[in-house]
């Protein structure tokens, strides 16, 4: 159901990412010290390792008004914990597998590693996922269902 | 009723450009629970910091957000700052909106926007935020090294000598290493054994020095200041305290022809032996596999087992019973220097790895490893340092040196550069020149990495003034042919094939991780690579550190390493150590996670995603003692804080301070406004 193209130029999508401290918040912190510019659109919500992250972060992230959703941590091998990005691997390949049961497009949802050193991959993830939430068009299903209205 | 306090920065220019400070504080102070909302131009200043203390004090603040920088750069400021107003530290939290935000962005309406957005998200965050205490943690002063080779010895003496008590754990019969088998050491020349020797003694003597030869560690428990070692001591069949190292039972022993480690197979040893006549300690061990005695006992046989060495003993110091032994070593820090072993281009390999068919597979009795060149050099070796070629004894007047054989070879499964290889290969053909003044060195080469000081010279020496004769190219097969040797190369150089009749060639063949690495690692939680290697905390900035607190590495069980940087990494791990040690107690951020007993049902999921075994079971009883049923808890000191126990955890029992499960849904929340 994508928009047409008129609109998509008028919504602004918002995209909240769950990132880790030691690989992805820094490589994020690297493309402010690089200057790098991308969309204005992501919320960077900072947690230690994906491990912490737990799918129902992601969930609530949509029913709070989130278009779009990041996931990104260290690289395979270089977690900081030594293995938490192992576990959100696996958690969240079962995870994607039900999002679309539960409603949600699931290119919604971008899980990415980003090392300290990926500022530049860092601003793909970004304008990547803002312009697929863009093309998506906002994603209100869970609030309708909440019976708010967007 | 939060009382939070907003603290915006312009950071100069840096956020005040794009982001319009003044517009955060005021939409940030209409936050219910937000008591004060100011801006300023540099909240990290004197100045800016005295702004938070004052409004701590004034507005009774119970808690503190700094929209301003990563909190990679000023968490730490503001924490300390706030501290010293009489604020817990983890009452305060940064929104970054400079790097995440102005940095990044042009468009001044959109970046304010998101500049209140972030800042919001942490005020709710910090709404939830409780007090933490530091953990502290007592330290035993001890330290546990294992391996004793060059890294080994080094990190024992240091340590031993800034005070600290030391147990040093080498799985050989004697201390040493890899040094004590090498003639004579790059880029000096001067004699290995004259240099490693004395510090050897010393390691024994050392009044802070406890000395494990032949034991391996075990088990480890426990973590940083806390570890507890269980160490196997291997039975010698030797009472070490009886014996005087008189060597009586080896000049009795009928077993005369076990091809000796310590002289890489060149030469041979009895059954009780000593690796080398300067081994530390020299005190026998019976080689049970070969032994006579032990043989024909297995064979059921009860009369004439040999007892040869038993007879010749004058302190009655042979002890066919002794059996393996168990300590448990209570120790502060753990130094893992076990070393390297040389890759083998045989059949038979390890996962990932391939031998050199076109090299005949390590089946040419006169093609050797770098090794066995250096028993052949050494003055204390098989030939009392003749170079004398393995096949029939005589002096090879043509020996080719190989580089990098398995190194930089994907094919073979090493991509990477083992580092030492073409410094030793320079000093085998100068020790070849100057012990066969006749004979000729050719060194096939890929690139010469010579890169340390007084290398360059080094390698410039042995090819002008010993007269080596480098070819840059690879070798594509060799074979025998009658006494010769056939090598086949390219020259890449002048482009053309080439071939070189070689009496001797000698291989430098890769530099590996210990066998076993892989469960010593597991051992310790410690990280290892894709080849084995030990990982380091960070590359640059923590190279001697695991990402397990407490555990530190020196030496060629990182990576290949020379003996000038295991000795530089051995004396580093050492001053960590003692810096570690400097303190009555250890204090950790208190991140971790903690287990709500009363909501945990035993399924010990976390225990199975912990990277570090920080879970352990405890049981719940009620007040007359039965057992109500197990649960986890969370070791503080083993705990590092990833919080992969929390996502995993069902009844959701567990939670990461910090990090829990209201604060972060307290940040999704306030998504939308």
């Amino acid at each position: 159901m994508a928009l047409p193209a008129e609109k998509i130029e008028a919504f602004e999508p918002r995209i909240t990412a769950f990132v880790c401290n030691w690989c992805t918040y820094t490589g994020a912190d690297l493309a402010g010290t690089s200057r790098l510019q991308m969309d204005p659109n992501v919320r960077i919500i900072r947690l230690p390792c994906t491990g912490r992250i737990d799918p129902l972060f992601v969930i609530k992230a949509f029913e709070r008004g989130a278009d779009g959703v990041i996931v990104s941590g260290c690289h395979p091998a270089d977690c900081h914990y030594t293995s938490g990005n192992y576990h959100a691997r696996r958690r969240f390949a079962v995870f994607n597998e039900i999002l679309g049961f539960l409603g949600v497009e699931p290119e919604r949802l971008t899980f990415s590693w980003v090392s300290a050193s990926e500022g530049q991959k860092w601003r793909e993830v970004v304008n990547d996922a803002t312009a697929r939430a863009r093309r998506l068009g906002p994603f209100d299903a869970f609030r309708a269902l909440a019976g708010r209205s967007a | 009723m939060a009382r939070i306090g907003v603290f915006v920065c312009h950071c100069g220019e840096n956020i005040g450009r794009t982001v319009d400070c003044a517009r955060v504080a005021e939409e940030l102070g209409k936050l219910p629970g937000v008591a004060h909302a100011i801006d300023y131009k540099y909240m990290c200043s004197d100045p800016g910091q005295a702004l938070i203390k004052q409004a701590i004090a004034e507005k009774k603040l119970t808690g503190v957000v700094v929209a301003a920088c990563s909190p990679h750069m000023h968490e730490k400021t503001f924490r300390r700052a706030c501290g010293s107003a009489g604020l817990n530290p983890f009452l305060c939290e940064m929104a970054n909106v400079r790097e995440h935000c102005s940095w990044i962005h042009e468009d001044r309406d959109a970046a304010t926007d998101k500049a209140v957005d972030l800042a919001r998200f942490i005020v709710e965050k910090v709404k939830r935020n409780v007090p933490l205490e530091t953990i502290r943690i007592p330290v035993t002063k001890r330290a546990l090294v294992i391996g004793g080779g060059i890294a080994g010895i080094q990190a024992a003496l240091d340590l031993a000598d800034g005070g600290a008590e030391v147990i040093l754990v080498e799985k050989e019969p004697s201390i040493g290493g890899h040094m004590s088998q090498l003639s004579e050491t790059f880029p000096t020349l001067d004699c290995s054994q004259c240099i490693l020797t004395p510090r050897m003694v010393e390691v024994y003597q050392h009044p802070n020095i406890k000395l494990m030869a032949y034991s391996e560690v075990a088990e480890v428990g426990g973590y940083i200041g806390n570890f507890d070692v269980k160490i196997r001591q291997k039975a010698r069949y030797v009472d070490a305290a009886n014996c005087n190292g008189c060597g009586a039972c080896q000049k009795a022993c009928i077993v005369r022809k076990v091809p000796s480690e310590f002289d890489e197979k060149l030469g041979k040893r009895t059954a009780i032996y000593v690796p080398f006549p300067q081994a530390v300690p020299n005190i026998p061990v019976i080689d049970r596999a070969s032994c006579a005695y032990f043989k024909a006992k297995a064979k059921g046989v009860k009369k004439d087992a040999c007892g040869k060495c038993k007879e010749a003993c004058s302190k009655g110091a042979i002890d066919y019973e002794q059996a393996d032994t168990f300590v448990t070593e209570k120790v502060g820090a753990i130094v893992v220097a076990t070393g390297y072993t040389l890759y083998s281009i045989g059949k038979d390999q390890p996962e990932g790895l391939r031998g050199y068919g076109e090299y005949g597979y390590g089946t040419i009795p006169d093609v050797i490893d770098g090794l066995q060149f250096e028993r052949l050099a050494s003055a204390s070796g098989p030939t009392a340092g003749k170079i004398l070629r393995p096949s029939d004894g005589k002096e090879p007047k043509r020996i080719v040196f190989l580089q990098c054989v398995g190194s930089r070879d994907p094919a073979k499964g090493i991509e990477y550069c083992s580092k030492i290889c073409c410094m030793y290969v320079a000093k085998h053909t100068m020790l070849y020149r100057h012990k066969v003044h006749d004979g000729q060195a050719t060194v096939f080469y890929m690139d010469i990495r010579a890169n340390g000081k007084g290398y360059d010279e080094f390698v410039r020496r042995a090819i002008e003034e010993d007269g080596a004769r480098y070819v840059r190219g690879r070798v594509s097969r060799m074979y025998r042919d009658g006494e010769t040797i056939k090598v086949q190369g390219f020259d890449t150089l002048s482009g053309e094939p080439v071939v070189i009749d070689a009496d001797m060639v000698v291989l430098a063949t890769a530099i590996r991780p210990q066998p076993g690495i892989e469960q010593l690692a597991q051992k310790l939680s410690a990280s290892y690579d894709a080849h084995g290697f030990f990982n380091e905390a960070h590359p640059k900035l923590r190279p001697v550190e695991t990402n397990t607190a407490g555990v530190y590495l020196a030496g060629a069980c990182q990576a290949p390493r020379d003996i000038p940087d295991s000795v530089a990494m051995a004396s580093a791990a050492a001053a960590k150590i003692l810096g570690l040690f400097s303190k009555a107690e250890l204090e950790r951020e208190p991140t971790v996670a903690k287990v709500d007993a009363a909501l945990c049902a035993g399924c010990f999921h976390c225990e199975r995603v912990c990277p570090y075994g920080a879970i352990t079971r405890i049981e719940v009883r009620d007040r007359k003692g039965n057992l109500v049923k197990i649960v986890a808890e969370v070791n503080p000191g083993v705990c590092q804080g990833c919080g992969t126990c929390q996502a995993t955890c069902p009844s959701k029992s567990v939670e990461l301070q910090g990090f829990t499960d209201e604060q972060i849904w307290s940040e999704i929340n306030a998504l939308l406004a």
